[in-house]
């Protein structure tokens, strides 16, 4: 593989990555609650906000270019930090709420404030982001510091003037859209209608309306009549990009189902439902469980799906049901130690998977701090890793490579040493440019194409 | 040493955690290994415990590096070994290296899926979604089982001590479906299936019901899964999974389905049956698993079952040693 990594635009000389930032304490100051827990950039690209397991959400804020300091061009600095859950106690069933945010998606902005849903596992909320620059000055019956006036000595009338403050960013929840859940709430997608947005949880997808918090309209149930006949559950689901009658679901089983909410109330019947035949000779007891899927995502086009499952990421045509069109190996070299990452609990561990904006990248985590992209057009992909060790600011990330057995060259990693303690489940593409955000526990990385910012 | 007896290779890999219930593990494994059925195989086996006794010695640290070894190991080159009768055991002791039969592998899946859906020491609601990939595979298993007639011979003759001791290294069940096919003999069982052939359905889910005994263990469990201290624990350990399994297999049987049998219509039920967990986090830190070596060569039913009354009796007389 040339040096040169996957990621740029077709036709175009490839991308080479280089760290941009890193936010985050030293591994040795890690507590639980900073553990990121979701990572995603707003429409333009301008905004990225993270939640973490402390219920936090942290937004960032992409300096604008200018002239004077081009080396700050488009970084990225903390724009807010708030607490959007806390958590709670079920008093009923003696157990705990996490408030851990599991999910965040910007709304599309309509006016000069931006708006976002953070969701725990019961709760959605929408935060809205707001500035404020200035601020009135020169009451008539108060005085600057907001005392009453002694009104013997007003004399005159002032009209009160916006003076221009150091910039404030408030951040206010507007909706809270409490009990719509019994089970986990694994996804929320905003509608392209942008008015709706649907919260899915382990059996149910429920819909909203942004501006209704005491009503949802349930969509899709899969909860069996009797439990004890449960064998699938939901994992993922999002709205069409484009269509807003449609969205897809992904399932423990590792199908795809869309939905078309035109056909009836209820959409528990899917409109189309994608499934790759089992590999009879690929056949073993954790086959479900690596067929599972943990991320489902529609491309910016709305022609395709992109799936993760533990070991693979799959492209789906929309028009296609019977199997993906295309389909890239993750980590295959984990294939045989399925057993011992059952035993530890890893092959249950839940990784996203991300599109480029122009659809011709998909990049995805994977262990040892790794992270994958494959290109669609070359078919070439690039293994990266992000840790602070191997990664200078501006110097280019060098791939990684895993090997297993056989010939072994310099800074190859063997798969016997790989650290399954650092997993990169969350990762976030900009909508546009070749910017990535890359979650490793509680570090933020964003890397950015080295071309990219010099060219600023 | 007697040819023919089975493929065995008995590495290090694997051996050290023989040190745990290895012997008592052969009374109610003895029926896979002895599929052979042959005295070279009982022969084999006797030897093997032994190895494990010997072996019993070796620390903690070396059995987490064993079972990491484990992985490479089944990988690499066990298509042919493992279930090849024609092999003799070579050499030494110490030169023989441990591949656990298919059987005994998936026992052992079994058990860590049940031990997973136990564990109830959390205070928040478990993940539904493992919970539920969980139960498919013990139940995926259970209907592999029920098939191959095996799963009434376990159960007769398992007497609550077993379930750890059973725990053996899963590698080889990663392994594709036709790689085994190649090698797999489940003839020796067929002797038993048509001993038992009345009782399968009832019987068949034993070790399943789940339905009251997660609270019982949930004290128990506690202190059970701290892993800090494997060795001074393990005794402990043992002694509370024995519980956790008598108890279970005290229950009037049902099926699988009663892992998520309710008990009215909310939502809690599904929540109690399914809590479970394991904190392990490093890998390769298989404190529970052991591997077990046994012939699997082509049975000859004819000597079985003295065979087994046999081994028991020597196993019991290891174990009182």
């Amino acid at each position: 593989m040339s040096h040169k990594q996957a990621g740029g635009p077709p036709g175009e000389s490839a991308v080479d990555w280089c760290l941009y930032q890193l936010n985050g304490a030293a591994e040795f100051e890690v507590s639980e609650a900073d553990i990121i827990s979701t990572v995603e950039f707003n429409h333009t690209g301008e905004l990225l906000a993270t939640g973490d397991k402390g219920g936090r959400v942290v937004i960032f804020q992409r300096e604008p270019e200018s002239k004077n300091e081009p080396y700050n061009q488009g970084e990225y600095n903390v724009y807010s930090t708030f607490q959007s859950h806390e958590p709670e106690f079920d008093y009923l069933k003696s157990l705990e709420i996490e408030e851990k945010i599991n999910k965040i998606k910007w709304l599309p902005q309509q006016n000069a404030a931006h708006s976002l849903l953070s969701t725990n596992d019961k709760t959605i909320k929408l935060w809205k982001i707001t500035e404020r620059d200035k601020r009135p000055e020169g009451y008539n019956l108060k005085d600057e510091e907001g005392k009453l006036k002694d009104l013997s000595t007003v004399t005159s009338l002032q009209v009160p003037v916006l003076k221009p403050m150091d910039l404030m960013v408030e951040v206010t929840p507007r909706r809270i859209f409490a009990n719509g859940h019994t089970y986990h709430v694994n996804s929320i997608s905003v509608n392209s209608d942008c008015e709706t947005y649907m919260s899915a949880d382990d059996l149910r997808i429920n819909l909203w309306h942004l501006a209704i918090t005491d009503r949802s309209f349930n969509i899709v149930d899969i909860k069996p009549a009797n439990m004890e006949d449960l064998t699938e559950v939901i994992t993922a689901s999002e709205f069409h990009p484009h269509h807003c009658n449609l969205f897809v679901y992904s399932s423990s089983k590792g199908s795809l189902r869309l939905c078309d909410m035109r056909a009836s109330a209820l959409c528990d019947k899917h409109s189309k439902l994608y499934e790759e035949p089992e590999d009879p000779s690929n056949r073993s007891f954790f086959s479900e469980i690596i067929s599972s899927v943990s991320d489902v995502k529609f491309s910016h086009s709305g022609r395709y799906m992109l799936t993760r499952d533990y070991l693979t990421v799959k492209v789906w045509d929309l028009n296609m049901e019977t199997k993906p069109v295309e389909t890239y190996q993750v980590h295959d070299y984990l294939r045989s130690k399925l057993c011992s990452l059952y035993e530890n609990d890893c092959i249950f561990d839940k990784f996203e998977c991300a599109w480029n904006g122009s659809d011709s990248v998909i990049m995805t985590g994977a262990y040892n701090n790794f992270f994958r992209m494959f290109d669609r057009n070359t078919k070439r992909d690039v293994t990266l890793e992000a840790s602070r060790e191997s990664s200078k600011p501006r110097a280019i990330l060098k791939p990684r490579r895993v090997c297993v057995g056989g010939k072994r060259r310099k800074d190859d990693i063997s798969v016997d040493s790989l650290d399954f303690t650092k997993k990169i489940l969350h990762t976030a593409w900009h909508p546009t440019e070749n910017i990535i955000a890359i979650a490793a526990t509680n570090n933020l990385y964003i890397f950015q194409d080295k071309v990219n910012s010099e060219m600023h | 040493m007697a040819g023919g007896g089975a493929g065995l290779t008995v590495g290090t890999g694997p051996a050290p955690s023989l040190k745990r219930g290895a012997v008592g593990e052969a009374g109610e494994g003895a029926p896979e290994l002895a599929g052979g059925g042959d005295s070279s195989g009982e022969a084999v086996v006797l030897q093997l415990l032994l190895y494990g006794l010997l072996l019993s010695s070796m620390g903690e640290e070396e059995g987490l590096r064993q079972t990491q070894l484990l992985d490479t190991m089944f990988v690499r080159g066990l298509k042919r070994k493992c279930f090849d009768g024609e092999e003799d055991i070579e050499g030494t002791l110490a030169g023989i290296k441990a591949i656990p039969s298919y059987n005994l592998q998936r026992q052992s899946l079994l058990d860590m899926s049940l031990v997973k859906l136990q564990l109830c020491h959390m205070l928040v609601e478990p993940n539904l979604c493992r919970s539920v990939l969980i139960a498919n595979t013990v139940r995926q298993i259970q209907e592999e089982m029920t098939q191959d007639g095996t799963w009434q011979m376990i159960h007769t003759q398992s007497t609550g001590q077993a379930s750890l001791d059973r725990l053996v290294s899963t590698d080889i069940l990663c392994r594709s479906s036709r790689e085994q096919a190649e090698g797999k003999h489940v003839s020796g069982y067929s002797a038993f299936n048509k001993d038992f052939e009345g009782d399968q359905a009832q019987d068949s889910s034993e070790t399943m019901s789940t339905a009251s005994s997660v609270q019982a263990p949930r004290n128990l469990q506690s202190n059970v899964w701290e892993m800090e201290n494997p060795q001074e624990n393990k005794g402990n350990f043992q002694k509370s999974l024995d519980q956790i399994f008598e108890t279970l297999e005290n229950k009037s049987p049902n099926s699988v389905e009663d892992l998520f049998s309710e008990v009215d219509n909310s939502y809690y039920d599904l929540d109690t049956m399914l809590t479970g967990m394991m904190s392990n986090t490093k890998m390769g830190h298989c404190d529970g698993l052991e591997t077990f070596s046994s012939p699997t060569a082509t049975a000859s039913n004819s000597n079985f079952k003295s065979d087994l009354n046999e081994l028991d009796h020597i196993v019991e007389i290891l174990v009182e040693s």
